[in-house]
């Protein structure tokens, strides 16, 4: 079953194409993240989805509901947490939760069961105003806020950007816990690591979906072999594999370089004795699995 | 305190109130070097950064940047710093001609100069002529991104700190803006850089972890995944922040 159906979304401003014809659906229950840069699409898609936004054409339904026609439905059932901190900065967290329970008339002992396991991390601070809080503590509350009237489904709108991978280990630890709790879950992320946290992506840039798919598919479907090698002086490995005739594309990969080569059938002594022939020392390489990364970076350049 | 290090901090502290956010930290960097400044949000990169860069009297310690003092030289360590962030860095109302002008003519660069300036920018971002006229606003974020770099070292500063230069950019567009900082660092420029991207950690010629207030570690990744038995930066990153 689909909480989310996309048909050809789109939507503009002035000359830029923010989203482009976007389809997909999104499944009951998932996990599913929209990963990409700055610039992808992703914030004006989560608000069309909202309801915040009126698309220019196409059309979604979010639960069975038109995003248009049918908006006051959609913004009772799904939790919104968008990507700027919009709780109420001089208001306590106390407040703000009570604020936003009594909106969808309910209250915070209703949902209880739902925020409890946030909500403790954040108890000791329920005096505080929301505005004197951590960054880590504004996002727990501010999915506490979105958590309250116990929405079908979730928006988190970059709910990790400029957080630390620790923090942001922990995040996605809670939305596991909300996805047992049965509700399903869009996100979106700049972090491509990200992907192995949900069960579903799209690839964003641009405005346009690159694939959606689940990761392991996306990357069982990388062309040709990809190794990773290291030398010696790697900024003259990076030029000399650059150079090299049958060259698919270099980056860098932490302490290592990915390599793609153009052939299908290449072996890694085929590499190792271009690399001898410019004279490098201690060389390693060793055919890798790409990660998400590699497979964003080759479908960019398509 | 010698000159043979661009920055040098000894016990450097910052108070507010009763809250320590940077607890009595001490380290040394070399001039070229790429210094990577880690650690977990909340663990005090940002104050210290601000002490670093003139913006913020310390409470207690020493430091000194470019070999100026970060109690009574600010002004001269503002003129001899680049800086640049994800969340500031050039206006999206001006254009790419304007902003160099802008920050060339805030750093005090004479007519001639900025115009060589801005041509040689203009020459190595590969921006074709018909869009310098444009506002910053409809360019790509990379770009973007990797103008605001070069115009961060337009007055050819001994050092650039970096505060999440990278963040939101996507994976080309990252590792490219490295090339550049590489090039910078070859040219003698050091670069102090903060991120939350592990592999831009192992990038770095050294890197320097921070929890709550302290430098838990400081060495080269390479040192630093041998000490912490870990296959990469994230994992140092890891076991560091939990406290192993």
């Amino acid at each position: 079953m689909s909480s989310v159906i996309i048909e050809n979304l789109s939507k503009s401003y002035g000359d830029v194409s923010a989203v482009d014809d976007i389809s997909l659906n999104i499944d009951t229950g998932e996990i599913f993240g929209f990963i990409g840069p700055d610039g992808a699409g992703k914030t004006t898609l989560f608000r069309m989805l909202t309801s915040l936004l009126i698309p220019d054409k196409g059309k979604a339904t979010v639960e069975g509901f038109d995003i248009v026609k049918e908006f006051k439905k959609i913004r009772s059932l799904v939790g919104y947490m968008p990507g700027r901190f919009s709780l109420y900065q001089d208001l306590t967290v106390e407040e703000n939760l009570n604020f936003f329970a009594s909106v969808f008339g309910t209250t915070i002992q209703e949902n209880y069961n739902l925020i409890k396991d946030i909500y403790v991390l954040l108890e000791p601070f329920r005096k505080r105003k929301a505005g004197k809080l951590s960054g880590g503590m504004k996002q727990k509350l501010a999915l506490c806020c979105a958590l309250i009237h116990k929405p079908k489904i979730l928006f988190l709108d970059e709910p990790t950007t400029g957080v630390d991978p620790v923090s942001r280990n922990e995040f996605w630890d809670m939305l596991g816990y909300l996805k047992n709790e049965g509700i399903t879950i869009v996100v979106s992320t700049p972090y491509m690591d990200e992907a192995n946290k949900c069960d579903r992506i799209a690839l964003m840039q641009r405005g346009k979906i690159l694939e959606t798919n689940y990761l392991k598919n996306i990357i069982a479907r990388y062309p040709g072999k990809l190794f990773a090698v290291k030398s010696d002086i790697m900024f003259i490995l990076l030029k000399d594999l650059r150079d090299y005739k049958n060259s698919n594309s270099v980056f860098s990969f932490g302490d290592s370089l990915h390599y793609s080569d153009s052939r299908t059938d290449v072996t890694k002594d085929d590499i190792l004795n271009y690399l001898k022939s410019k004279e490098h020392k201690n060389i390693l390489i060793e055919e890798i699995e790409p990660n998400i990364e590699d497979c964003f970076m080759d479908l960019m350049s398509k | 305190m010698q000159n043979n290090f661009i920055i040098e901090s000894e016990n450097l502290t910052k108070k507010f109130g009763h809250f320590t956010a940077v607890d009595a930290i001490s380290f040394s960097v070399k001039p070229g070097e790429i210094f990577g400044f880690l650690g977990a949000n909340g663990a005090g990169k940002t104050t210290a950064m601000r002490m670093l860069c003139g913006l913020s009297i310390p409470t207690s310690g020493k430091a000194t940047v470019a070999g100026f003092d970060v109690y009574k030289q600010t002004e001269q360590i503002k003129k001899n710093i680049g800086y640049m962030s994800q969340k500031f860095s050039l206006y999206d109302d001006l254009t790419i001609t304007e902003n160099i002008n802008f920050y060339g003519g805030i750093y005090g660069l004479s007519k001639s100069k900025l115009k060589e300036k801005t041509e040689y920018l203009l020459d190595l971002l590969k921006i074709p002529e018909m869009h310098t006229g444009k506002l910053l606003v409809s360019l790509p974020l990379g770009w973007k991104q990797k103008l605001a770099f070069s115009v961060a070292i337009i007055h050819e500063p001994k050092i650039v700190f970096l505060d999440e230069p990278t963040g939101g950019v996507d994976p080309i567009t990252r590792r490219q803006f490295w090339d550049m900082i590489y090039e910078a660092s070859h040219n003698g420029v050091t670069v102090f850089v903060t991120t939350h991207y592990m592999d831009e950690a192992e990038y770095c010629n050294r890197v320097s972890m921070m929890v709550d207030g302290r430098i838990a570690s400081l060495d080269t990744p390479y040192n630093l995944k041998k000490e912490y038995n870990a296959g990469n930066m994230h994992e140092v990153f890891v076991k560091i922040a939990r406290g192993r």
